[in-house]
């Protein structure tokens, strides 16, 4: 290998943000998860931002995110991480707020924490992890679980009629008048990790505008609770995942006046 | 010629999932038969083709790869 490159001056990446404490992750092998933290904890870092920012971990497979995120932290009940988010962001105006969540998390037991978090518009980001399961009690169907998808509490498979259409939650939240940048990105493949990086770069320059919430889907995958290979969850994000939950903004500020506008087709 | 770069896998984090090697461009990246202290079979890089792009740090779950590049004056 190239042994005259391994010096300070050639590093181009750099495995081991200040950002990110070092403690190994304790997800299954390929979990999104871990980009999602790494993403989030870099751009933290690029900003120079991490003695500023505040963060509230969900209840799910990331309950331990504090102990990833070399930055204050606060752990909320289930489904309750915005509300939480918004009391210390009240509290701490000055600060930069998030909270990240999963679908279980954000869309089931804490669909009404959500949704007024939104429509009240508190200046926080929003991160909210779609695996379309609920990955740490053993893979139970979930709001956005897909039709036809076998979970452990859909063994034959999502059916509309009796278990109701996977939920586009995103969607639903970028009509109120409270959401100022609404996006979905992902992290299956390295040019998604790029798109999702700068999202969140905007996520958090926009807290300072103080215009409302900044809300970020990250389509993930669940490898364990999907029921195969970290590769083949790669591929199955794209055949299903996509067609159902399209990546690309939502709402964006217009560039002249500053006001969020819906993007066409959403 | 090709910009030249390379890696360092911390095999201690790698969990072998193989983002890494579905990721590189350069098919520069293999799971090899080394197996980590959790029991986990570990990714290498087993060609000398690496060209720094920083594909497989991006997509590597578990922060297991550090990416170095050639500065453009160093390039023959
Ligand atoms: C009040 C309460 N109800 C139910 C649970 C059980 N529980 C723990 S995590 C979870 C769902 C997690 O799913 P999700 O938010 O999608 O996170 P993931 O693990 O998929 O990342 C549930 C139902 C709980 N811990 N507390
Ligand atoms: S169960 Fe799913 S979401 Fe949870 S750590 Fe494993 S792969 Fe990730
Ligand atoms: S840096 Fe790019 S070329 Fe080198 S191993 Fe990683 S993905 Fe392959
Ligand atoms: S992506 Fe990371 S954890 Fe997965 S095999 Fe590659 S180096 Fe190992
Ligand atoms: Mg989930």
């Amino acid at each position: 290998m190239e042994q005259f490159l391994i010096n300070p001056d050639c590093m181009v990446y750099d495995n081991h943000p200040v950002t990110l404490t070092g403690e190994p992750y304790h997800y299954c092998p390929g979990c999104g998860h871990g980009v999602i933290h790494k993403v989030l904890m870099e751009v933290v870092r690029d900003l120079g931002i991490q003695e500023e920012v505040i963060g509230v971990a969900p209840v799910g497979c990331s309950v331990f995110a504090y102990h990833y995120m070399n930055v204050d932290m606060q752990e909320a009940a289930h489904g309750r991480a915005s509300a939480v988010a918004t009391a210390i962001k009240r509290v701490r105006p000055q600060n930069y707020v998030f909270s990240y969540q999963g679908d279980g998390d954000l869309a089931a037991i804490g669909t009404a924490e959500t949704i007024h978090t939104v429509n009240r518009g508190e200046n926080i980001l929003m991160v909210f992890v779609n695996n379309a399961i609920y990955g740490m009690t053993g893979g139970q169907m979930a709001p956005t679980s897909l039709l036809g998808m076998k979970t452990s509490t859909s063994p034959y498979g999502r059916d509309a009629a009796s278990m109701g259409n996977p939920i586009k939650i995103t969607e639903l939240l970028a009509q109120l008048p409270g959401a100022y940048y609404v996006a979905r990105h992902a992290v299956h493949t390295p040019n998604a990790v790029r798109k999702l990086s700068k999202a969140f770069k905007n996520a958090f320059e926009y807290q300072k505008l103080n215009r409302g919430t900044c809300f970020i889907e990250v389509v993930s995958n669940c490898p364990s609770g999907w029921k195969m290979s970290p590769v083949q969850s790669i591929d199955w994000i794209e055949k299903n995942m996509l067609p159902m939950f399209p990546l690309g903004d939502i709402k964006v500020p217009d560039p002249k006046t500053g006001n969020p506008v819906m993007v066409k087709n959403n | 010629m090709a910009i030249k770069g390379t890696i360092i896998i911390d095999t201690e984090l790698c969990k072998g999932c193989e983002l890494c090697v579905l990721a590189c461009p350069q098919k520069g990246l293999v799971l090899s038969d080394k197996i980590n202290l959790k029991g986990y079979r570990v990714v290498e890089l087993y060609m000398d083709n690496c060209t720094g792009c920083v594909n497989c740090a991006l997509v590597c779950p578990d922060s297991a790869i550090t990416v170095y590049r050639e500065k453009k004056a160093q390039a023959v």
